[in-house]
């Protein structure tokens, strides 16, 4: 039973952590993208009709990195190339999104999907407990974990990372330092989308392998709050991740626990829960002040046009 | 023979009728200007003499429209600051072009070649700060240092790249004249080892004390050329300003009247991490009287400002006491409406703002506290456009405020200017009180000696002036009596005659009588 739930908690962590690493990466050097939840669902549309075509999940899984990179590039030439306000942008890309997938899905709505298989370990898959739970996963599952450490060694380890977070912090000082900000953050955008791409493709090969209209509910909004509440750092991403998965997976049992012992909780009650665990946190780190300053991007959401 | 020219006596810079137009406008016009290896070369001028732009030009942030830069004696085209590292120019910035979110060895990182590891760049940091007394901490995060700090990282950067010129531009706007003492004595060991550097500054006593050769600009071009040791202020001030400046005069101090600002244990908790606290503030101003209140950056003067003006009340009611009510709890327009003027430091988005114009900003300080003369209409609140024209109007011919037109945008003001007419938008009350942090900062001499003898003349006039600044000269210039704040704390006031420049420098980092030094606590 508990193993059962810890792999369903995985399942429903994996797109969280996964949208939220390419959201701190773009937010790292300074923009803002609310459209995490249309580049998710657009990633899902793409990744699940590009595997009923070719039988293929790989291949619907490159088609949902693609998918949600090449939308986000539509946000990155109106922010960056053309300066709009990224907050109305990213609410548009969201929207947008949403319809857009819809349109794509449209004909390859109640097909029965191709689920992705798990990779199996041999011999580490034999370890009792942890084994079964952590080495016979699928693939987005390892490329999560992996991403975790890449990125924390990226920002922190790497120039390059270092010149992303210097953007993020003064894009003014970076570009009188000769740094190319416009063309990092394109790259930073991208990146974010193609995350955000690849978790809406666990979404429809993994999680749910079907299309349904939507099914990103609301998934993109918790990984935004996600990047905050982790106060930009990859690490506590992964532990805010599996934090909010598990209450999402909690409220499903808490809700079977409590129409056994006859109490009624209105089921809106609890799917609100992951939001409202999302304001506490965010009200009590927010006490530690000094940290969120020194990880919070200071130029995160303005604009950059280079003077000369 | 060619070589009757021996090398020594190639400048290492050389400008030849430098000129930078923007539009039909010469920021500088046909420039001259020789540096030669080894001599510390000052750059003399007031703000807007061209002196930024020459320097920017210089380090290859700006590309000149005529003229030619000659380094070593070979002509050179220094298209960006990459270029100007190669040849050996280095910069550090007035305002510091630092990531406050990185640590030091972060910081100086982004600016060196990528290959070097940022362990190699820790340790060279560290022992090059060592080897100039410029003590520093690869591993701190800069939003936790003092701005003298920053500066040093600045330094260190460009001393990381060897170079053959450093340029320094305002480099003791920000320091104590202790820290300054030691930024000097890093010059000179620069200057010992044959390198050379532009000093910028407007400072002629400094100018005077460590420079060889001296150029100074005004309007765009060369005034004067000259040894400044062989100078006096006066006449160094004479090239720069063109006339004599018109000296700021006072009376004999006029006998002072009833206290007007009262403050008593006040004590305010940061608001942020990178706030100060203020640790029992106390402070009397009589009527008739300029506190003017002397500190480097960052030591709790806009938090006394803040406490001051009732932009943040405070938790005491008693703590604050304008004309004997006590007002700790009460907002800006309470206090204004007790007749008491506030002049923030920032002038763009605090005292004013921008895009708005003039008239719309003197309604919005002042609808409260003039509603009478300004609004009309009972509870509708109808703003009278007559009444606050007329005031405007009044107000720039006050202060000889020049600008563009009948009413222009805030923000189409020069700095100066634009703080004669936020100043004057006060002093048009007759306030009882008024209170000014840095009230000419970043303003040109014309413009800072008009607003120093307004606000003496207010004092004059019977009223209670608080003048927060970090300007010793303009300290010295208005102040009945001083205080220093260091680290959140007041000192007491002394009057202005009995203290001199050492003194307050020691009150300025903290030292205060009855605590030893800290160097010679140890020397036993």
């Amino acid at each position: 039973m508990f193993e059962a739930i810890l792999l369903t908690v995985i399942t429903a962590s994996t797109p969280l952590v996964l949208a939220a690493l390419g959201e701190l990466v773009t937010e790292r050097s300074g923009v803002l993208n609310l459209g995490v939840e249309g580049m998710m669902i657009m990633g899902a549309a793409c990744a699940f009709v590009a595997a009923q075509l070719t039988g293929s999940p790989y291949i619907g899984i490159l088609a949902g990195i693609l998918g949600g990179g090449i939308f986000s590039l539509l946000f990155g030439f109106l922010t960056l190339t053309l300066v709009a306000n990224q907050v109305a942008t990213g609410l548009a890309l969201t929207i947008l999104g949403l319809g857009l997938s819809g349109q794509i899905g449209e004909a390859f709505v109640g097909q029965p999907g191709i689920k992705l298989q798990p990779i199996v370990f041999p011999f580490l898959s034999d370890i009792p407990f942890f084994g079964r739970i952590l080495f016979r996963q699928d693939l987005i599952f390892y490329v999560s974990i992996a991403l975790v450490v890449g990125i924390n060694w990226f920002l922190f380890r790497s120039r390059t990372g270092l010149k992303l977070r210097a953007i993020g912090d003064s894009h003014a000082s970076a570009h009188a330092l000769g740094i190319n900000v416009i063309r990092t953050r394109y790259l930073a955008v991208m990146f974010g989308g193609a995350c955000a791409g690849l978790a809406g493709a666990q979404l429809s090969l993994v999680y749910t392998p079907q299309w349904v209209e939507n099914m990103s509910a609301g998934r993109g909004w918790i990984a935004l709050a996600l990047v905050v509440f982790a106060s930009w750092r990859p690490w506590r991403i992964l532990a805010g991740g599996y934090l909010f998965g598990a209450v999402g997976i909690g409220q499903l049992h808490a809700q079977i626990v409590a129409q056994n012992l006859g109490i009624v909780i209105p089921s809106q009650f609890l799917s609100a829960l992951p939001y409202a665990a999302t304001i506490v946190v965010l009200i009590i780190i927010s006490h530690n002040r000094r940290t969120t300053l020194i990880n919070t991007p200071a130029s995160l959401g303005k604009p950059f046009v280079p003077d000369r | 023979m060619t070589l009757s020219e021996g090398p020594a006596t190639v400048p290492l810079l050389s400008v030849r009728g430098l000129t930078k137009l923007f539009g039909s406008f010469a920021a500088c016009n046909a420039i001259d200007l020789d540096i030669a290896p080894g001599e510390i070369h000052a750059l003399l001028g007031e703000n807007g003499a061209g002196k930024s732009t020459l320097v920017k030009m210089l380090f290859g942030v700006l590309q000149p429209s005529a003229g030619q830069i000659l380094w070593q004696g070979a002509p050179v085209t220094i298209a960006s600051p990459g270029e100007a590292r190669r040849l050996g120019v280095g910069m550090v910035f007035q305002h510091f072009s630092l990531f406050e979110a990185l640590t030091v060895a972060e910081n100086i990182a982004l600016s060196l070649d990528p290959k070097i590891s940022l362990a190699r760049i820790s340790d060279e940091a560290a022992s090059l700060s060592k080897a100039y007394g410029l003590p520093l901490d690869p591993q701190a995060h800069v939003a936790d240092l003092s701005v003298g700090e920053r500066q040093r990282i600045e330094i260190v950067r460009a001393l990381l790249q060897n170079p053959k010129l450093i340029i320094l531009d305002e480099p003791t706007s920000v320091l104590t004249p202790q820290e300054a003492d030691r930024l000097f004595e890093t010059l000179f060991k620069l200057k010992a080892e044959g390198r050379s550097v532009l000093y910028i500054s407007h400072r002629l006593e400094e100018v005077r004390r460590i420079c060889d050769r001296a150029t100074v600009l005004r309007h765009g071009k060369v005034t004067g050329a000259c040894d400044p040791k062989q100078e006096t202020p006066a006449s160094l001030a004479r090239m720069m300003v063109g006339s004599d400046v018109a000296e700021v005069h006072r009376d004999k101090a006029a006998a002072l009247g009833d206290i007007r600002i009262e403050v008593s244990n006040l004590s305010v908790p940061a608001r942020t991490p990178f706030a100060v606290s203020l640790k029992n503030v106390a402070m009397k101003v009589r009527a008739g009287e300029v506190l003017a209140i002397a500190g480097v950056a960052g030591n709790g003067q806009g938090e006394l400002f803040d406490a001051l003006s009732g932009e943040y009340p405070v938790a005491e009611d008693e703590a604050i006491r304008i004309r004997g009510k006590a007002v700790g709890r009460t907002g800006i327009n309470g206090r204004r409406l007790l007749g008491a003027g506030f002049v923030p430091e920032e002038r763009h988005g605090h005292a004013a703002v921008s895009a708005m114009a003039l008239s719309d900003n003197l309604l919005l300080a002042r609808s409260q506290s003039d509603k009478k003369a300004f609004l009309s209409g009972g509870a509708f609140s109808v703003i009278r456009f007559d009444a606050i024209r007329s005031a405007t109007r009044r107000i720039c011919e006050a202060m000889d405020v020049r600008k563009s037109g009948e009413d222009p945008q805030a923000g189409s003001l020069s700095g100066g200017n634009l703080q004669k007419f936020i100043v004057g938008r006060e002093l048009d009350r007759q306030p009882s009180v008024l209170v000014v942090n840095q009230p000419t900062w970043g303003v040109d001499a014309g413009a800072a000696s008009r607003i120093r003898q307004a606000l003496i003349d207010l004092a004059r006039s019977g009223s209670a002036v608080v003048v927060i600044s970090q300007d010793l000269d303009e300290i010295f210039e208005v102040a009945t009596n001083i205080a220093v704040i260091c680290e959140g704390r007041l000192s007491e006031a002394y009057p202005a005659g009995a203290l001199t420049l050492e003194r307050i420098g020691l009150l300025m980092g903290g030292i205060h009588e009855g605590h030893s030094i800290p160097e010679t606590a140890h020397a036993h």
